[in-house]
Protein backbone atom coordinates (compact mmCIF):
# COMPACT_ATOMS: atom_id res chain seq x y z
CA UNK A 1 0.00 0.00 0.00
CA UNK A 2 2.79 2.38 0.63
CA UNK A 3 4.50 3.67 -2.25
CA UNK A 4 7.96 4.75 -2.40
CA UNK A 5 8.71 7.63 -4.37
CA UNK A 6 7.32 10.55 -5.37
CA UNK A 7 3.99 11.06 -3.61
CA UNK A 8 0.72 13.27 -4.79
CA UNK A 9 0.96 16.57 -2.97
CA UNK A 10 -2.43 16.33 -2.23
CA UNK A 11 -3.19 13.18 -1.15
CA UNK A 12 -3.30 11.94 2.44
CA UNK A 13 0.14 10.43 2.49
CA UNK A 14 1.99 13.80 2.21
CA UNK A 15 -0.19 15.73 4.07
CA UNK A 16 -0.16 13.62 6.91
CA UNK A 17 3.54 13.82 7.10
CA UNK A 18 3.85 17.68 6.32
CA UNK A 19 0.51 18.10 9.28
CA UNK A 20 3.84 16.63 11.29
CA UNK A 21 5.98 18.90 9.96
CA UNK A 22 3.71 21.84 10.95
CA UNK A 23 3.60 20.45 14.85
CA UNK A 24 7.01 20.95 15.03
CA UNK A 25 6.98 24.24 13.21
CA UNK A 26 4.63 24.90 16.17
CA UNK A 27 6.64 23.64 18.88
CA UNK A 28 9.66 25.86 18.28
CA UNK A 29 7.76 29.53 17.04
CA UNK A 30 4.36 29.22 18.02
CA UNK A 31 3.20 31.81 20.74
CA UNK A 32 0.17 33.35 21.52
CA UNK A 33 0.21 35.41 18.81
CA UNK A 34 1.57 32.90 16.31
CA UNK A 35 -0.21 29.65 15.28
CA UNK A 36 1.19 27.95 11.64
CA UNK A 37 -1.23 25.95 9.39
CA UNK A 38 -0.54 24.43 6.63
CA UNK A 39 -1.39 25.88 3.13
CA UNK A 40 0.02 23.43 0.44
CA UNK A 41 2.08 20.42 -0.36
CA UNK A 42 4.12 21.19 -3.42
CA UNK A 43 6.15 18.34 -3.36
CA UNK A 44 6.69 14.91 -1.41
CA UNK A 45 8.39 11.76 -1.74
CA UNK A 46 8.72 8.65 0.81
CA UNK A 47 11.34 5.94 1.26
CA UNK A 48 11.86 3.43 3.69
CA UNK A 49 14.78 3.50 5.94
CA UNK A 50 17.48 1.06 7.27
CA UNK A 51 16.44 0.23 10.64
CA UNK A 52 12.70 -0.19 9.55
CA UNK A 53 11.39 3.75 9.06
CA UNK A 54 10.13 5.64 6.46
CA UNK A 55 11.28 9.03 5.60
CA UNK A 56 9.11 11.57 3.84
CA UNK A 57 10.90 14.74 1.99
CA UNK A 58 8.52 17.50 1.97
CA UNK A 59 8.20 20.61 -0.01
CA UNK A 60 5.18 22.99 1.17
CA UNK A 61 3.81 26.30 2.08
CA UNK A 62 2.51 27.40 5.47
CA UNK A 63 0.24 30.40 6.91
CA UNK A 64 0.09 32.00 10.28
CA UNK A 65 -3.38 31.60 11.14
CA UNK A 66 -3.04 34.53 13.94
CA UNK A 67 -2.48 36.65 10.46
CA UNK A 68 -5.89 35.65 8.67
CA UNK A 69 -5.83 35.53 5.18
CA UNK A 70 -4.02 38.35 5.07
CA UNK A 71 -1.10 36.80 6.14
CA UNK A 72 2.05 35.52 3.76
CA UNK A 73 2.83 31.58 3.09
CA UNK A 74 6.16 30.91 4.10
CA UNK A 75 7.69 28.03 1.89
CA UNK A 76 9.43 25.13 3.93
CA UNK A 77 10.82 21.55 3.40
CA UNK A 78 11.11 19.04 5.95
CA UNK A 79 12.48 15.82 6.30
CA UNK A 80 10.03 13.77 8.34
CA UNK A 81 10.87 10.12 9.55
CA UNK A 82 8.22 7.73 11.06
CA UNK A 83 10.25 5.02 12.91
CA UNK A 84 8.54 1.41 12.73
CA UNK A 85 9.07 0.35 16.47
CA UNK A 86 7.40 -2.28 18.27
CA UNK A 87 5.89 0.35 20.18
CA UNK A 88 5.07 3.34 19.18
CA UNK A 89 7.38 6.03 19.06
CA UNK A 90 7.38 9.69 17.86
CA UNK A 91 8.50 11.02 14.84
CA UNK A 92 11.86 12.96 13.98
CA UNK A 93 11.69 16.00 11.88
CA UNK A 94 14.22 17.94 10.32
CA UNK A 95 12.60 21.44 9.48
CA UNK A 96 14.07 24.44 7.41
CA UNK A 97 11.57 27.11 6.40
CA UNK A 98 12.58 30.53 4.73
CA UNK A 99 12.52 34.15 6.08
CA UNK A 100 11.32 32.97 9.87
CA UNK A 101 13.28 35.36 11.40
CA UNK A 102 12.08 37.66 9.70
CA UNK A 103 8.29 37.43 11.27
CA UNK A 104 8.75 39.70 14.22
CA UNK A 105 6.03 41.91 14.17
CA UNK A 106 4.38 40.00 17.27
CA UNK A 107 6.88 40.84 19.50
CA UNK A 108 5.33 44.05 20.70
CA UNK A 109 1.86 42.63 21.25
CA UNK A 110 3.53 39.10 23.08
CA UNK A 111 5.41 41.56 25.63
CA UNK A 112 2.37 43.19 26.25
CA UNK A 113 0.67 39.83 26.74
CA UNK A 114 3.32 38.49 29.47
CA UNK A 115 3.27 41.86 31.18
CA UNK A 116 -0.69 41.36 31.67
CA UNK A 117 -0.48 38.42 33.08
CA UNK A 118 2.74 37.62 34.62
CA UNK A 119 1.97 39.72 37.80
CA UNK A 120 0.36 37.97 41.00
CA UNK A 121 -3.02 39.08 40.33
CA UNK A 122 -3.64 37.73 36.96
CA UNK A 123 -5.75 34.15 37.58
CA UNK A 124 -7.16 33.33 34.54
CA UNK A 125 -9.96 30.81 34.37
CA UNK A 126 -12.06 29.40 31.21
CA UNK A 127 -14.02 26.33 29.48
CA UNK A 128 -14.60 25.58 26.44
CA UNK A 129 -12.73 27.59 24.31
CA UNK A 130 -14.24 28.37 21.42
CA UNK A 131 -17.61 27.41 22.49
CA UNK A 132 -20.23 25.74 20.72
CA UNK A 133 -21.07 28.28 17.77
CA UNK A 134 -17.31 28.88 17.22
CA UNK A 135 -17.09 31.84 19.13
CA UNK A 136 -14.43 32.95 21.50
CA UNK A 137 -13.79 36.36 22.74
CA UNK A 138 -10.70 38.30 22.06
CA UNK A 139 -9.14 38.15 25.28
CA UNK A 140 -9.10 34.00 24.70
CA UNK A 141 -7.46 34.25 21.54
CA UNK A 142 -4.05 34.15 22.71
CA UNK A 143 -4.92 31.49 24.84
CA UNK A 144 -6.15 29.50 22.27
CA UNK A 145 -3.35 30.03 20.31
CA UNK A 146 -0.77 28.90 23.17
CA UNK A 147 -3.10 25.76 24.01
CA UNK A 148 -2.92 24.94 20.19
CA UNK A 149 1.00 25.58 20.46
CA UNK A 150 1.35 23.54 23.44
CA UNK A 151 -1.06 20.35 22.31
CA UNK A 152 1.37 20.77 19.15
CA UNK A 153 4.04 19.00 21.68
CA UNK A 154 1.15 15.97 21.71
CA UNK A 155 -0.10 15.96 18.69
CA UNK A 156 3.96 15.85 17.22
CA UNK A 157 4.40 12.61 19.54
CA UNK A 158 1.64 10.72 19.28
CA UNK A 159 1.58 11.04 15.31
CA UNK A 160 1.97 8.12 13.01
CA UNK A 161 1.54 7.81 9.31
CA UNK A 162 -1.86 6.43 10.81
CA UNK A 163 -3.03 9.31 12.05
CA UNK A 164 -3.95 12.86 11.12
CA UNK A 165 -3.97 15.39 14.61
CA UNK A 166 -5.76 18.59 15.07
CA UNK A 167 -6.90 20.19 17.92
CA UNK A 168 -10.95 20.62 18.10
CA UNK A 169 -11.23 22.69 21.31
CA UNK A 170 -9.73 24.06 24.61
CA UNK A 171 -11.91 22.59 27.19
CA UNK A 172 -10.39 24.85 29.83
CA UNK A 173 -7.52 26.81 30.97
CA UNK A 174 -6.62 27.56 34.19
CA UNK A 175 -3.44 29.83 35.18
CA UNK A 176 -1.09 28.47 37.70
CA UNK A 177 1.30 30.50 39.89
CA UNK A 178 4.01 31.78 37.41
CA UNK A 179 7.12 30.64 37.96
CA UNK A 180 10.98 31.26 36.98
CA UNK A 181 8.71 34.50 35.22
CA UNK A 182 7.33 32.32 32.91
CA UNK A 183 3.19 31.83 32.70
CA UNK A 184 2.59 28.50 33.85
CA UNK A 185 -0.98 27.39 32.39
CA UNK A 186 -2.82 23.97 32.50
CA UNK A 187 -5.00 23.34 29.88
CA UNK A 188 -7.30 20.65 29.23
CA UNK A 189 -7.29 20.08 25.29
CA UNK A 190 -9.65 17.79 23.18
CA UNK A 191 -7.85 16.37 19.68
CA UNK A 192 -9.30 14.73 16.79
CA UNK A 193 -7.24 12.33 15.11
CA UNK A 194 -8.82 12.07 11.32
CA UNK A 195 -9.09 8.48 10.51
CA UNK A 196 -10.00 7.21 13.64
CA UNK A 197 -12.53 10.03 13.88
CA UNK A 198 -12.09 9.75 17.63
CA UNK A 199 -11.95 12.87 20.37
CA UNK A 200 -8.92 12.61 22.31
CA UNK A 201 -8.05 14.55 25.87
CA UNK A 202 -5.07 15.51 27.34
CA UNK A 203 -4.38 17.53 30.47
CA UNK A 204 -0.88 19.37 30.03
CA UNK A 205 0.99 21.85 31.96
CA UNK A 206 2.64 24.57 29.97
CA UNK A 207 4.93 27.43 30.42
CA UNK A 208 5.56 30.10 28.54
CA UNK A 209 7.55 33.70 28.08
CA UNK A 210 8.42 35.72 25.06
CA UNK A 211 11.93 34.79 25.49
CA UNK A 212 11.81 30.81 26.17
CA UNK A 213 8.63 30.28 23.92
CA UNK A 214 6.36 27.58 24.66
CA UNK A 215 7.34 24.47 26.90
CA UNK A 216 5.38 21.50 28.01
CA UNK A 217 6.27 19.91 31.22
CA UNK A 218 3.55 17.64 32.32
CA UNK A 219 1.05 16.07 30.06
CA UNK A 220 -1.37 13.11 31.04
CA UNK A 221 -4.27 11.44 28.86
CA UNK A 222 -7.20 12.10 30.43
CA UNK A 223 -10.26 8.77 29.20
CA UNK A 224 -13.39 10.17 27.69
CA UNK A 225 -15.52 7.52 28.89
CA UNK A 226 -15.88 6.61 32.26
CA UNK A 227 -15.27 2.78 31.23
CA UNK A 228 -12.36 3.25 28.50
CA UNK A 229 -8.76 2.58 30.57
CA UNK A 230 -6.37 2.30 27.37
CA UNK A 231 -4.02 5.14 25.78
CA UNK A 232 -4.42 5.80 21.81
CA UNK A 233 -0.70 4.26 21.45
CA UNK B 1 -58.15 50.47 33.77
CA UNK B 2 -59.37 47.38 32.30
CA UNK B 3 -59.10 48.79 29.20
CA UNK B 4 -55.71 50.07 29.83
CA UNK B 5 -54.05 46.97 31.47
CA UNK B 6 -55.50 45.28 27.84
CA UNK B 7 -53.53 47.23 25.64
CA UNK B 8 -50.16 47.28 27.90
CA UNK B 9 -50.44 43.26 27.57
CA UNK B 10 -51.04 43.24 24.10
CA UNK B 11 -48.29 45.19 23.62
CA UNK B 12 -45.75 43.60 26.24
CA UNK B 13 -47.26 40.75 23.72
CA UNK B 14 -46.16 42.09 20.15
CA UNK B 15 -42.99 43.21 21.87
CA UNK B 16 -42.24 39.40 23.15
CA UNK B 17 -43.06 38.24 20.05
CA UNK B 18 -40.48 40.11 18.12
CA UNK B 19 -38.23 39.66 20.48
CA UNK B 20 -38.69 35.65 20.27
CA UNK B 21 -37.64 35.92 16.63
CA UNK B 22 -40.75 34.78 15.68
CA UNK B 23 -40.61 33.59 12.20
CA UNK B 24 -43.63 34.98 11.05
CA UNK B 25 -42.69 38.65 11.36
CA UNK B 26 -38.61 38.55 11.01
CA UNK B 27 -36.27 36.79 8.46
CA UNK B 28 -34.81 33.62 9.56
CA UNK B 29 -31.39 34.21 10.59
CA UNK B 30 -29.19 31.91 8.68
CA UNK B 31 -25.93 33.09 9.72
CA UNK B 32 -26.22 31.76 12.66
CA UNK B 33 -26.94 27.73 13.97
CA UNK B 34 -30.19 26.37 14.70
CA UNK B 35 -31.40 23.85 17.06
CA UNK B 36 -33.25 21.08 15.84
CA UNK B 37 -36.69 22.46 17.18
CA UNK B 38 -36.00 25.42 15.13
CA UNK B 39 -34.49 23.60 11.78
CA UNK B 40 -38.22 22.26 11.96
CA UNK B 41 -40.23 25.55 12.27
CA UNK B 42 -38.09 26.36 9.22
CA UNK B 43 -39.14 23.35 7.20
CA UNK B 44 -42.71 24.10 8.01
CA UNK B 45 -42.37 27.48 7.14
CA UNK B 46 -41.01 26.87 4.27
CA UNK B 47 -43.94 24.54 3.27
CA UNK B 48 -46.52 27.21 4.14
CA UNK B 49 -44.76 30.31 2.45
CA UNK B 50 -44.05 28.13 -0.59
CA UNK B 51 -46.75 25.65 -1.37
CA UNK B 52 -46.35 25.87 -4.87
CA UNK B 53 -42.99 24.23 -4.97
CA UNK B 54 -42.50 23.03 -1.19
CA UNK B 55 -43.93 19.62 0.18
CA UNK B 56 -42.50 17.73 3.28
CA UNK B 57 -42.20 13.73 3.16
CA UNK B 58 -41.63 11.74 6.32
CA UNK B 59 -38.98 8.72 5.24
CA UNK B 60 -38.48 6.92 8.21
CA UNK B 61 -37.78 7.54 12.54
CA UNK B 62 -34.72 7.80 14.08
CA UNK B 63 -33.76 5.62 17.05
CA UNK B 64 -35.46 8.03 19.46
CA UNK B 65 -38.51 7.65 17.44
CA UNK B 66 -38.27 11.30 15.36
CA UNK B 67 -39.30 12.00 12.17
CA UNK B 68 -36.99 12.02 9.36
CA UNK B 69 -38.08 14.57 6.76
CA UNK B 70 -37.02 16.15 3.67
CA UNK B 71 -38.24 19.26 2.07
CA UNK B 72 -39.50 17.83 -2.06
CA UNK B 73 -38.85 21.08 -4.08
CA UNK B 74 -39.72 21.73 -7.35
CA UNK B 75 -42.51 22.86 -9.85
CA UNK B 76 -45.30 20.08 -9.15
CA UNK B 77 -45.69 17.46 -11.88
CA UNK B 78 -48.30 14.40 -12.25
CA UNK B 79 -45.74 12.36 -14.23
CA UNK B 80 -42.66 11.58 -12.02
CA UNK B 81 -39.74 13.96 -12.23
CA UNK B 82 -36.01 13.43 -12.18
CA UNK B 83 -34.61 13.93 -9.01
CA UNK B 84 -31.10 15.52 -7.02
CA UNK B 85 -31.37 14.14 -3.59
CA UNK B 86 -29.00 16.08 -0.76
CA UNK B 87 -28.80 15.44 3.33
CA UNK B 88 -26.83 17.24 6.09
CA UNK B 89 -25.76 16.40 9.53
CA UNK B 90 -25.57 12.40 8.78
CA UNK B 91 -22.65 13.61 11.63
CA UNK B 92 -23.36 15.33 14.77
CA UNK B 93 -21.07 17.60 15.10
CA UNK B 94 -20.49 18.88 11.85
CA UNK B 95 -23.17 21.77 12.58
CA UNK B 96 -21.98 23.90 9.59
CA UNK B 97 -23.10 20.85 6.99
CA UNK B 98 -27.23 21.46 8.19
CA UNK B 99 -26.55 24.60 8.14
CA UNK B 100 -25.87 24.35 4.33
CA UNK B 101 -28.59 22.80 3.72
CA UNK B 102 -30.92 25.52 5.40
CA UNK B 103 -28.88 28.14 3.13
CA UNK B 104 -28.97 26.08 -0.33
CA UNK B 105 -33.22 25.68 0.36
CA UNK B 106 -33.56 29.86 0.95
CA UNK B 107 -31.24 30.43 -2.34
CA UNK B 108 -32.93 28.38 -4.41
CA UNK B 109 -36.60 29.55 -2.92
CA UNK B 110 -35.52 33.04 -3.34
CA UNK B 111 -34.14 32.58 -6.86
CA UNK B 112 -36.58 30.46 -8.51
CA UNK B 113 -38.81 32.87 -9.90
CA UNK B 114 -36.19 35.05 -11.47
CA UNK B 115 -33.54 33.32 -12.22
CA UNK B 116 -33.70 31.18 -15.51
CA UNK B 117 -31.47 28.77 -14.50
CA UNK B 118 -32.90 27.83 -11.55
CA UNK B 119 -35.89 28.20 -12.87
CA UNK B 120 -35.36 25.58 -15.07
CA UNK B 121 -33.94 23.27 -12.88
CA UNK B 122 -37.59 23.41 -10.78
CA UNK B 123 -39.28 22.56 -13.85
CA UNK B 124 -36.99 19.51 -14.69
CA UNK B 125 -35.95 18.55 -11.14
CA UNK B 126 -36.94 17.73 -7.85
CA UNK B 127 -34.77 18.43 -4.75
CA UNK B 128 -35.36 15.98 -2.06
CA UNK B 129 -33.50 17.96 0.49
CA UNK B 130 -33.27 16.52 4.29
CA UNK B 131 -31.35 18.95 6.84
CA UNK B 132 -31.06 17.25 9.55
CA UNK B 133 -30.52 13.13 9.08
CA UNK B 134 -29.18 11.94 12.05
CA UNK B 135 -31.61 14.35 14.60
CA UNK B 136 -30.99 12.19 17.88
CA UNK B 137 -26.97 12.75 17.54
CA UNK B 138 -27.83 16.46 16.72
CA UNK B 139 -29.82 17.12 19.52
CA UNK B 140 -27.55 15.02 21.56
CA UNK B 141 -24.14 17.30 20.74
CA UNK B 142 -27.05 20.36 21.41
CA UNK B 143 -27.15 19.16 24.97
CA UNK B 144 -24.45 20.29 26.62
CA UNK B 145 -20.29 21.37 25.98
CA UNK B 146 -19.60 17.73 27.00
CA UNK B 147 -21.61 16.58 23.92
CA UNK B 148 -20.95 19.21 21.43
CA UNK B 149 -18.72 16.32 19.07
CA UNK B 150 -20.28 13.46 19.02
CA UNK B 151 -20.86 12.06 16.22
CA UNK B 152 -22.44 8.78 15.73
CA UNK B 153 -26.49 8.43 16.36
CA UNK B 154 -27.40 7.50 19.64
CA UNK B 155 -28.83 4.34 19.29
CA UNK B 156 -27.76 1.57 22.43
CA UNK B 157 -24.77 -0.73 22.32
CA UNK B 158 -25.54 -4.34 21.29
CA UNK B 159 -24.16 -6.99 23.19
CA UNK B 160 -22.07 -6.57 26.36
CA UNK B 161 -21.26 -2.89 24.89
CA UNK B 162 -22.02 -0.27 27.13
CA UNK B 163 -21.39 2.47 24.48
CA UNK B 164 -23.70 4.12 22.50
CA UNK B 165 -24.18 4.95 18.67
CA UNK B 166 -23.41 4.04 15.59
CA UNK B 167 -21.58 5.52 12.48
CA UNK B 168 -24.04 6.16 10.59
CA UNK B 169 -21.69 6.95 7.21
CA UNK B 170 -20.21 3.20 7.63
CA UNK B 171 -23.12 1.69 8.05
CA UNK B 172 -24.58 1.66 4.66
CA UNK B 173 -24.23 -1.76 2.60
CA UNK B 174 -21.55 -0.67 0.06
CA UNK B 175 -18.95 -3.19 1.04
CA UNK B 176 -19.93 -3.06 4.58
CA UNK B 177 -17.67 -3.73 7.30
CA UNK B 178 -14.62 -4.02 4.93
CA UNK B 179 -12.09 -1.35 5.80
CA UNK B 180 -12.10 1.62 7.84
CA UNK B 181 -14.16 0.55 10.37
CA UNK B 182 -13.57 -0.50 13.86
CA UNK B 183 -15.70 -3.32 15.25
CA UNK B 184 -15.18 -1.74 18.79
CA UNK B 185 -18.66 -0.53 19.86
CA UNK B 186 -17.05 2.24 21.46
CA UNK B 187 -15.12 3.75 18.21
CA UNK B 188 -16.28 6.74 16.65
CA UNK B 189 -16.45 4.60 13.44
CA UNK B 190 -18.21 1.37 14.52
CA UNK B 191 -20.08 0.29 11.52
CA UNK B 192 -22.62 -1.51 13.65
CA UNK B 193 -23.81 -4.48 14.82
CA UNK B 194 -24.95 -5.35 11.14
CA UNK B 195 -24.95 -3.52 7.75
CA UNK B 196 -28.42 -1.25 8.35
CA UNK B 197 -28.88 -1.83 11.73
CA UNK B 198 -29.65 2.08 11.87
CA UNK B 199 -33.12 3.38 11.44
CA UNK B 200 -31.53 6.10 9.81
CA UNK B 201 -29.65 4.53 7.35
CA UNK B 202 -32.31 2.29 6.43
CA UNK B 203 -34.41 5.29 5.93
CA UNK B 204 -31.91 6.79 3.20
CA UNK B 205 -31.66 3.65 1.59
CA UNK B 206 -35.60 2.53 1.43
CA UNK B 207 -36.12 6.15 -0.01
CA UNK B 208 -33.52 6.25 -2.73
CA UNK B 209 -34.44 2.28 -3.75
CA UNK B 210 -37.67 3.51 -3.90
CA UNK B 211 -36.90 6.03 -6.15
CA UNK B 212 -33.89 5.08 -8.11
CA UNK B 213 -34.79 5.27 -11.25
CA UNK B 214 -35.53 9.26 -11.05
CA UNK B 215 -32.42 10.35 -9.05
CA UNK B 216 -30.01 11.66 -11.08
CA UNK B 217 -27.39 12.86 -8.27
CA UNK B 218 -26.54 12.25 -4.82
CA UNK B 219 -25.20 14.64 -2.78
CA UNK B 220 -24.28 14.42 1.00
CA UNK B 221 -22.65 17.40 3.04
CA UNK B 222 -19.71 16.55 6.09
CA UNK B 223 -17.39 18.77 7.62
CA UNK B 224 -14.30 19.78 8.05
CA UNK B 225 -11.51 18.97 5.26
CA UNK B 226 -12.32 21.27 2.29
CA UNK B 227 -13.05 18.26 -0.29
CA UNK B 228 -15.22 16.61 -2.67
CA UNK B 229 -15.10 13.06 -2.85
CA UNK B 230 -16.02 10.61 -5.04
CA UNK B 231 -16.96 6.96 -4.84
CA UNK B 232 -15.86 4.76 -3.93
CA UNK B 233 -13.81 4.61 0.05
CA UNK B 234 -12.47 0.99 -1.09
CA UNK B 235 -8.72 1.44 -2.48
CA UNK B 236 -9.81 -1.73 -5.04
CA UNK B 237 -12.98 -0.43 -6.49
CA UNK B 238 -12.63 1.87 -8.91
CA UNK B 239 -16.51 3.59 -10.28
CA UNK B 240 -16.77 3.20 -13.98
CA UNK B 241 -17.23 6.84 -14.22
CA UNK B 242 -14.57 7.39 -11.82
CA UNK B 243 -12.96 10.30 -14.66
CA UNK B 244 -16.08 12.31 -15.37
CA UNK B 245 -16.43 12.28 -11.79
CA UNK B 246 -13.45 13.89 -11.38
CA UNK B 247 -14.17 16.36 -13.96
CA UNK B 248 -16.85 17.59 -12.39
CA UNK B 249 -15.68 17.48 -8.80
CA UNK B 250 -12.44 19.48 -10.07
CA UNK B 251 -15.13 21.68 -12.13
CA UNK B 252 -17.29 22.06 -8.42
CA UNK B 253 -13.91 22.73 -6.91
CA UNK B 254 -13.01 25.48 -9.35
CA UNK B 255 -16.11 27.09 -8.81
CA UNK B 256 -15.85 26.99 -5.29
CA UNK B 257 -12.48 28.80 -5.06
CA UNK B 258 -13.85 31.23 -7.27
CA UNK B 259 -16.35 32.58 -4.13
CA UNK B 260 -13.78 33.05 -1.47
CA UNK B 261 -10.68 32.07 -2.57
CA UNK B 262 -10.46 28.74 -0.81
CA UNK B 263 -9.32 25.57 -1.76
CA UNK B 264 -11.20 21.88 -1.89
CA UNK B 265 -9.04 19.02 -2.97
CA UNK B 266 -10.51 16.68 -5.16
CA UNK B 267 -10.98 12.59 -5.53
CA UNK B 268 -11.43 9.16 -3.73
CA UNK B 269 -11.46 9.18 0.10
CA UNK B 270 -8.70 6.34 0.05
CA UNK B 271 -6.64 8.84 -1.98
CA UNK B 272 -7.26 12.20 -0.54
CA UNK B 273 -8.69 11.37 2.80
CA UNK B 274 -9.13 7.48 4.04
CA UNK B 275 -10.15 4.25 2.99
CA UNK B 276 -13.86 3.57 4.50
CA UNK B 277 -16.57 1.46 3.60
CA UNK B 278 -20.08 1.67 4.15
CA UNK B 279 -20.92 4.99 3.55
CA UNK B 280 -23.98 6.64 2.32
CA UNK B 281 -22.35 7.99 -0.98
CA UNK B 282 -21.13 4.98 -2.01
CA UNK B 283 -24.29 2.85 -1.72
CA UNK B 284 -25.74 5.71 -3.75
CA UNK B 285 -22.92 5.00 -6.78
CA UNK B 286 -23.67 1.42 -6.33
CA UNK B 287 -27.52 1.21 -6.98
CA UNK B 288 -26.53 3.23 -9.79
CA UNK B 289 -26.96 6.69 -9.02
CA UNK B 290 -24.48 8.05 -11.49
CA UNK B 291 -23.24 11.45 -9.88
CA UNK B 292 -22.41 11.01 -5.66
CA UNK B 293 -20.45 13.36 -4.11
CA UNK B 294 -19.49 13.73 -0.67
CA UNK B 295 -18.88 17.89 0.48
CA UNK B 296 -16.56 18.27 3.37
CA UNK B 297 -16.97 22.56 4.07
CA UNK B 298 -14.73 24.23 6.22
CA UNK B 299 -12.16 24.51 7.52
CA UNK B 300 -9.13 22.70 7.02
CA UNK B 301 -8.31 21.76 10.64
CA UNK B 302 -7.80 25.27 12.19
CA UNK B 303 -11.42 25.26 14.42
CA UNK B 304 -12.70 21.81 12.34
CA UNK B 305 -16.13 20.93 13.84
CA UNK B 306 -16.73 23.89 15.90
CA UNK B 307 -16.53 26.55 13.00
CA UNK B 308 -17.44 30.26 13.72
CA UNK B 309 -20.73 30.95 13.18
CA UNK B 310 -19.47 34.20 11.28
CA UNK B 311 -18.28 31.46 8.57
CA UNK B 312 -21.32 30.18 8.03
CA UNK B 313 -21.93 32.63 5.06
CA UNK B 314 -19.10 32.61 3.36
CA UNK B 315 -18.81 28.58 3.83
CA UNK B 316 -22.43 28.41 2.35
CA UNK B 317 -21.97 30.43 -0.64
CA UNK B 318 -18.98 29.01 -1.54
CA UNK B 319 -20.69 25.40 -1.26
CA UNK B 320 -23.68 26.61 -3.03
CA UNK B 321 -21.76 27.42 -6.06
CA UNK B 322 -19.72 24.05 -5.84
CA UNK B 323 -23.09 22.01 -5.98
CA UNK B 324 -24.81 24.19 -7.91
CA UNK B 325 -21.93 23.72 -10.79
CA UNK B 326 -22.88 19.86 -10.05
CA UNK B 327 -26.37 19.91 -10.27
CA UNK B 328 -26.00 22.05 -13.60
CA UNK B 329 -23.89 19.92 -15.35
CA UNK B 330 -26.09 16.68 -14.58
CA UNK B 331 -29.12 18.62 -15.42
CA UNK B 332 -27.63 19.80 -19.13
CA UNK B 333 -26.21 16.49 -19.55
CA UNK B 334 -30.27 15.10 -18.86
CA UNK B 335 -32.37 17.79 -20.59
CA UNK B 336 -29.91 19.20 -23.58
CA UNK B 337 -31.35 17.02 -26.20
CA UNK B 338 -34.30 18.50 -25.03
CA UNK B 339 -33.47 22.13 -25.50
CA UNK B 340 -31.40 21.16 -28.73
CA UNK B 341 -34.93 19.41 -30.15
CA UNK B 342 -36.77 22.84 -29.18
CA UNK B 343 -34.07 24.99 -30.79
CA UNK B 344 -34.16 22.74 -34.31
CA UNK B 345 -37.70 23.19 -34.41
CA UNK B 346 -37.52 26.67 -33.87
CA UNK B 347 -35.20 27.30 -36.88
CA UNK B 348 -37.36 24.51 -39.43
CA UNK B 349 -40.39 26.88 -38.63
CA UNK B 350 -38.25 30.17 -39.07
CA UNK B 351 -36.15 28.83 -42.48
CA UNK B 352 -39.64 27.93 -44.02
CA UNK B 353 -41.09 30.99 -43.45
CA UNK B 354 -38.67 32.46 -44.51
CA UNK B 355 -38.25 30.56 -48.24
CA UNK B 356 -42.33 31.08 -47.90
CA UNK B 357 -42.04 34.64 -48.09
CA UNK B 358 -39.00 34.81 -50.21
CA UNK B 359 -41.43 33.01 -52.97
CA UNK B 360 -43.97 36.50 -52.78
CA UNK B 361 -40.99 37.90 -54.67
Amino acid sequence: MASTGDLEPTHYPARRAAQVALHYLNTHHGSPFRVFGLQQVHKASAEDVEAGGRKYKLDFSVTDWASGSAGPALRCSADVLFPRTERHSAPDVKLRCEALQQINRTAQEEEAFYQKHITPDSAVSARDIPDSYGNMSEEMQPFWRLARVAASFIMLRESSENTEFNMAQVASVTQQESSEEQLMLEFVVLLHDLPSQEIVQWKLLASWSPDRGVRVLQTEWQPRCPHATKPPN
Amino acid sequence: TMKGSVISVLVVLALVDRLAGGLEHRSYDYTKYHTMDEISAWMNQMERENPDVVSSMIYGQTYENRNITLLKIGFKSTTPKKAVWMDCGIHAREWIAPAFCQHFVKEILGSYKTDSKVNTLFKNLDFYITPVLNMDGYIYSWKEYTTRLWRKSRSPGTGNCTCVGTDLNRNFYANWGMVGISRDCCSDIYNGPTALSEPEAKAVTDFLGAHQNEMLCYLTIHSYGQLILVPYGHPNISAPNYDELMEVGLAAAKAITAVHGKSYKVGTPPDILYANSGSSRDFARLIGIPYSFTFELRDEGNYGFILPEDQIQPTCEEAYHGAMSIINYVHDKNFKSAAIKVTATLWTTLTALWISSAKVF
